[in-house]
């Protein structure tokens, strides 16, 4: 499951990424705004050149002196809130139409200055605040829309942006849980059934398809679920991008949009203001004229003065380009008018104004008869020409004074226009009155209180100009001021056409008439550039989202190509497995049924040699014969073979004599040792306890192949010797006590004369040192030995080409192998596998044209020191007779006198060497009483015999006991020794191999002579079973009958039963059955069911027993009951074997009995009672 | 006398290899042979009557099983007895028989009635020529007692 730490990883980059992105872009986004508010801010108080004092003193000044307007403002603050910037404002107007609005807003804002927005403190920065102020310097609408309008919408939009970020970052989240969720859900799905079907692998072969095409289905389904999931993610990815895009993109254009509101609503604010502020000084122009000129009789004010004053304060009104005084002249005063100033009352000329710039006063006409008149009586100086021109006779003009003096405030008119600079213009006009017009005056009361007008005419262009020099970002920004009085035709009084105008910000302009009304339309000069703040990180998850994609989408190929790959390997090992399954059923099957038939052909076989044959036919039926017993033990060693690999063979733990087992073998193949004329010989190290434990059978089957291996090759010369030594005794080769392996070890090679035979051989050293846990000192179990067993021979030797190939089944050193030695090769394969069973190692080492030495280690349990086996009895009383004898080993080979000296002192004797009889005759001397003097056949002389035969038969001659010769021969020398014996000048003649046997029996005719033996009594069943009570079991009458004879006829007390139930009956404890044959295939309860029930009963009693519940004498002899089953079974196969085991028997015996078979499995049970 | 002994003697050598040797009976005949000593000295009949006792009343059995008159064939019947049957044999010596339950047997597992019924006829026949000859054994061995010689022993490896 690599693909969970990819995926792990994958997830995490792509989060980490979105979160930092999400961070910068609201890092960037919170810095550009604090940065373009405190802008704003600062432009304001520089380019505005007002404080907030400032403007409270202007507005108090402006209620205490005016009465106009008043306001109340009221600075609080509030603890706990935003600190000193808490402003309440409580407007009070004096037009009483808007005044329940106003304060309503007044109110709002107030309620939201008092919101507690800890998050968000630049809401509430110094340019909030600084427009409110200035806008309450102002008109209420302008003081409502900027300060609620911008605060509002700002209040939304920061708080959607809030809101967004947490909304994303939880999203986001979310999407990782839920690809956790899916992945551990799809890990499990996925997971659960191949387990599944991997068991089922094992048990059920034949079910596997269906579950394979299962799983199939199942894997290629996981396969399209992860698919869809990448796809839905690739998507999710890209509507995150586009979604981020669109989100970035608005924002900025709300941005711009915001900032062009901004600019545009300061711009119009700045307008007003310096409108206003000239306004006002018009105003006070008016109370100059109407205090100075009307106050004071005579009057002040002339028009010299006039012009002199209003040139002089013109810096007071830089955008008014001139200012005129008009008297009202109604028409009754118009001729004492005319007379007083000596013109006449002019009409103003509004047909010719291009030629305004000279137009002389005089020649316009004079003014026509009205109700009355407004000539100019005082004009600034460059407007002077205007002097004595009735402003009531222009249209514009005329409406104009009348509002005026109607409202009592400063009244705009259209603009026009203007005389001589041809600019756009408006005039202002305001009405004079009487000092004594009550405050809450009628507007009759006004108008008859009107004594006069003053105008200011405005040039739009120049004013406005002048304004947007002084402000920054004028580049930016473009800017158009329109009259909108007439709805339907908007006058433009300022602006070009450039810009973008598809968004354009509109502010409304007040300029102090109520019933004008005036906008600005400000727009960007510039097109809105290429959003990269938004394409940039969009772009980058779109990336990303398809890089993961990729990535993921590779790795989803490269997981389904794997699992793909794993579902057919995994076909491929089932397939494999059960193919080695039923090659090893097949082989076991065969084997068997091969076996049985086999029996016939051999027993037959041997039949027809028992006839009378004549040369060739006997010649051929051996051949035969032989054929049938090679093909037998083929075939056993097949079965082992596939034992082996089905894991099948378990090695027994039983006790042994190896010494013992090795006799066994030497005489087993000392006949085909002897036919070839090779000396056999076994030497056990004297460290190497009488008794190991671990399967005798096996490891006499591992010998025995490899001496016949050693037999095979070796051709009618040499030796084979077999060696066992412990594996300690190697490790240390300085403290090496055995001589044989002293020998070995101090030799590279063993050379001529220091071998058995003396031909040479190759020294198993070599092998040893390639045992991987021959030198490793690794965990010294006490009760466990390691023992080295090696097999030296002086055969062919193996090719070196073919050396490393000699263990694997069915491989001989070369295809002639077999044609010329015969067998299979599977036997040394088998004993590899032996050997590695019994925790060892096989190794050799060969020289071709020298031999070859096989070598071996296995590691047995030490026996305990009671538990002797039976050792054959017959030896015990030998050994008894023999002990403590002396005898003198004359041989010249130091090897083969160790090897006869070691089978000598197994009998107890103690054994001197002589290298050859004339040394023997030196040293014989010092030995006295000896019994006997072995001698070499190769170091016989007679000459020197005589010698010593002299020497110890005379001067011994009063002892009682004459030393016995004997002379150690092989069988190819038997004939000459045979006829030295019959001479008298020896006493016995031994036969090699030496084996203990043989040498007692040599022995106790020499030295027991004429004490003729006790014949033994032979070991057979009847002592084994006399009187024995034995349950058969057996439904079928004949069978039993069979059974009870066999038995009977060797003495045992038989009770026969006929079904399972029966047996459970009688074998119910207590009872005095030793023994119960079992038959396994009954009707009702089988043998199996049978001995498992009775092993439950026993189980129970002995528990009882054992906790006291019930007195072991009362259930007899026994304290646990265990009463030895034996299976009675026709066929004879390793499953039925194995399954008696398991349900608790303890053997079987085939059917119908043979005495041997019966032996065998009986002596078990009765050998130790 | 004695050589009408020898002469019988012979004669009942020879009869018995030829039993041998014809496969009626195999080496468990000898065994049970062995078996009889002087403690038993009629165990070898006494088994064989229980064997032909037995063969009756198994081939009873099957013949009534493979009876299709009765209706269904019980082939599970039918075998449980012919493994009886083998086993009896087996126990006996009875090699034909035992042959016959065997290729029996496979029939009656693979319910071939033909082949059962075939083989149920067979091991009628069989058993009835065993029981023939090895009762003219019998009157051979008996002959020989009369006569005051020794049944040999017949050796036939």
């Amino acid at each position: 499951m690599a693909k969970k730490p990819l995926f792990f990883f994958l997830i995490l980059c792509g989060s980490m990424v979105i979160v930092v992105l999400l961070m910068f872009s609201r890092f960037g986004r919170s810095k550009e705004e604090t940065g373009s508010c405190n802008g704003e801010a600062r432009v304001l108080y520089k380019h505005q050149n007002v404080t907030r004092s400032e403007i409270h003193a202007l507005v108090s000044l402006f209620s205490d002196s005016d009465q106009v307007t008043s306001f109340e403002c009221r600075k609080e603050s509030s603890p706990g809130m935003w600190a000193s910037y808490g402003i309440t404002c409580a407007l009070n107007m004096r037009l009483e139409k808007h005044e329940t609005t106003e304060s309503f807003h007044g109110r709002r804002v107030a309620a939201q200055c008092f919101i507690p927005d800890g998050e968000l403190p630049l809401d509430l920065n110094p340019s909030d605040l600084s427009h409110s102020i200035s806008s309450a310097a102002h008109m209420c609408d302008n003081l409502e829309q900027s300060l609620e309008q911008p605060k509002e919408h700002k209040n939304v939009e920061e708080g959607l942006d809030w809101d967004l970020l947490s909304y994303l970052r939880n999203t986001w989240w979310c999407l990782i849980l839920g690809i956790l969720v899916c992945h551990r859900i799809f890990v499990f799905h996925s997971k659960t059934p191949r387990e599944r079907q991997e068991k089922v692998y094992l048990q059920e072969p034949l079910a596997q398809k269906k579950q394979q095409q299962c799983s199939q289905t199942n894997s290629r389904g996981a396969g399209k679920w992860r698919k869809n999931i990448l796809l839905l993610g690739v998507i999710a990815g890209v509507s995150l991008s586009v979604w981020w895009f669109w989100d970035t993109n608005e924002e900025i254009i709300l941005k711009r949009r915001e900032t062009l509101e901004n600019m545009c609503d300061e711009r119009a604010r700045v307008l007003q203001d310096q409108f206003n502020v000239s306004l006002n000084h018009v105003h006070a122009l008016s109370i100059l004229v109407s205090t100075f000129h009307h106050g004071k009789t005579p009057s002040a004010i002339d028009q010299k003065t006039f012009g002199e004053y209003t040139e002089r304060t013109n810096f007071e009104r830089p955008l008014t380009s001139g200012v005129a005084y008009a008297l009202k002249v109604p028409h009754l005063k118009r001729e004492q008018f005319e007379k007083e100033h000596g013109w006449t009352i002019k009409k103003m000329e509004t047909e010719d104004q291009t030629l305004v710039q000279d137009c002389v006063p005089e020649n316009f006409d004079p003014a026509p008869i009205q109700d009355e008149y407004a000539p100019v009586i005082f004009a600034q100086e460059t407007v002077s020409h205007i002097v004595s021109v009735d402003m009531m006779s222009g249209e514009e003009d005329r409406e104009n004074i009348l509002r005026a003096r109607a409202s009592g405030k400063g009244v705009l008119t259209s603009p026009f226009k203007l005389l001589k600079s041809n600019h756009l213009g408006v005039v202002l006009t305001f009405a004079v009155y009487d000092a004594n017009l009550p405050l809450d005056a009628t507007e009759e009361q006004r108008i008859e209180a009107t004594i006069g007008y003053l105008g200011a005419s405005y040039d739009m262009p120049s004013l406005v100009e002048k304004l947007l020099h002084q402000l920054a970002s004028k580049q930016t920004i473009a800017v158009d001021v329109y009259d909108t009085t007439n709805a339907s035709g908007l006058i433009k009084m300022y602006g070009s056409d450039i810009g973008d105008i598809s968004e354009q910000h509109i502010s409304s302009l007040d300029f102090g008439d109520p019933s004008r009304k005036h906008e600005m339309h400000c727009r960007f000069k510039h097109k809105l550039p290429i959003p990269w703040t938004a394409i940039i990180p969009s772009g980058l998850v779109l990336v990303i989202t398809f890089l993961v994609g990729y990535i993921f989408n590779e790795a989803l190929t490269r997981i389904a190509t794997v699992e793909e790959d794993c579902q057919k390997m995994r076909e491929l090992k089932a397939r494999a497995e059960a193919a080695d399954v039923a090659k090893s059923q097949f082989l076991a099957t065969v084997s068997h049924e091969i076996r049985t038939p086999m029996n016939g052909v051999l027993g037959m076989l041997k039949l027809l040699m028992d006839t009378d044959l004549d040369v060739k036919q006997m010649d051929y039926a051996q051949t035969a014969h032989g054929s049938g017993k090679d093909l037998i033990s083929l075939i056993n060693e097949v079965l082992d073979q596939a034992k082996i690999e089905s894991g099948r063979l378990e090695l027994e733990n039983v006790p042994f004599d190896m010494r013992f087992v090795l006799d066994n073998v030497s005489s087993l193949l000392s006949g085909k040792a002897n036919e070839k004329g090779i000396e056999l010989a076994v030497y056990v190290s004297r460290q190497v306890p009488d008794i190991v434990v671990g399967d005798s059978c096996r490891f006499r089957q591992i010998i025995t192949n490899l001496v016949g291996n050693s037999i095979k090759f070796t051709q009618d010369k040499g030796h084979i010797f077999i060696s066992v030594h412990l594996a300690d005794e190697v490790k240390e080769p300085l403290n090496i006590e055995d001589a044989v392996l002293k020998q070995r070890l101090a030799l590279g090679c063993s050379e001529p004369g220091e071998t058995v035979s003396g031909f040479p051989a190759v020294n198993a050293l070599r092998s040893w040192s390639h045992f991987k846990t021959f030198y490793s000192n690794e965990s010294h179990n006490s009760d466990k030995i390691k023992l080295l067993v090696t097999v030296e021979d002086t055969g062919v030797g193996i090719p070196v080409d073919a050396q490393g190939r000699i263990f694997t089944p069915f491989m001989q050193a070369d295809s002639s192998t077999s044609r010329t030695y015969g067998g299979t090769g599977i036997g040394l394969s088998i004993s590899k596998r032996l050997v590695e069973l019994m925790q060892g190692e096989m190794g050799f080492v060969s020289e071709p044209g020298i031999g070859s030495t096989f070598s071996f280690t296995g590691v047995f349990g030490k026996a305990e020191a009671n538990s002797s086996i039976a050792k054959l009895e017959r030896f015990d009383l030998a050994i008894q007779e023999f002990k403590g004898l002396r005898a003198l080993v004359i041989d010249n080979r130091n090897i083969r006198a160790e090897v006869t000296s070691y089978h000598l002192r197994r009998l107890g004797i103690s054994v001197d060497i002589a290298s050859s009889l004339r040394m023997a005759c030196t040293s014989v001397s010092k030995l006295g009483n000896l019994a006997m003097v072995l001698i070499e056949n190769d170091v016989w002389n007679k000459k020197d015999f005589a010698v010593l035969d002299e020497l110890l038969t005379g001067s011994k001659e009063t002892s009682a006991r004459v030393p016995k010769f004997l002379l150690l021969a092989t069988s190819a020398t038997l004939v000459e020794s045979s006829e030295m014996k019959s001479s008298g000048l020896i006493d016995e003649v031994v036969i090699k191999p030496l084996r203990m046997s043989v040498l007692i029996c040599c022995l106790q005719e020499t030295l027991v002579n004429g004490k003729k033996r006790q014949p033994r009594k032979r070991r057979n069943l009847g002592r084994l079973i006399r009187e024995k009570q034995i349950l058969v079991v057996d439904d079928n009458l004949v069978n039993r009958r069979v059974a009870e004879g066999a038995l009977k006829k060797y003495g045992a007390i038989v009770t026969c039963v006929e079904s399972g139930k029966a047996a459970l009956a009688m074998l119910k404890p207590p009872h005095n059955f030793d023994a119960c044959f079992m038959d396994l295939q009954m009707p009702e309860m089988d043998g199996f069911e049978a001995t498992r029930r009775i092993r439950d009963l026993e189980r129970r009693i002995n528990k009882k027993i054992a906790s006291g519940e019930v007195s072991a004498e009362m259930f007899s002899k026994f304290n646990s009951w265990h009463v030895p089953i034996l299976a009675m079974t026709a066929d004879v196969i390793q499953a039925t074997n194995e399954e008696c085991m398991k349900c608790g028997m303890d053997g079987y015996v085939s059917k119908p009995f043979e005495e041997e078979v019966l032996y065998t499995a009986v002596a078990r049970f009765f050998e130790s009672c | 006398m004695n050589a009408g002994i020898a002469q019988l003697q012979m004669q009942f050598r020879d009869y018995t290899i030829s039993l041998y040797q014809q496969g009626f009976l195999d080496d468990q005949f000898t065994e049970l042979k062995k078996l009889q000593d002087d403690g038993s000295p009629d165990f070898v009949a006494e088994v064989l009557l229980l064997f032909f006792e037995d063969c009756v009343k198994l081939i009873g059995n099957m013949a009534r099983a493979l009876d299709k008159s009765t209706g269904t064939v019980d082939f599970s019947q039918v075998g449980a007895s012919v493994h009886q049957l083998k086993g009896s044999s087996s126990s006996v010596g009875a090699k034909r028989v035992k042959g016959l339950c065997v290729t029996f047997k496979e029939y009656c597992e693979a319910q071939n009635y033909e082949g059962c019924v075939r083989c149920l006829q067979q091991v009628d026949i069989e058993y009835k020529t065993l029981k023939t000859k090895l009762q003219d054994m019998f009157n051979l061995e008996k002959q020989i007692v009369q006569a005051g010689g020794v049944v040999p022993q017949v050796d036939i490896d």
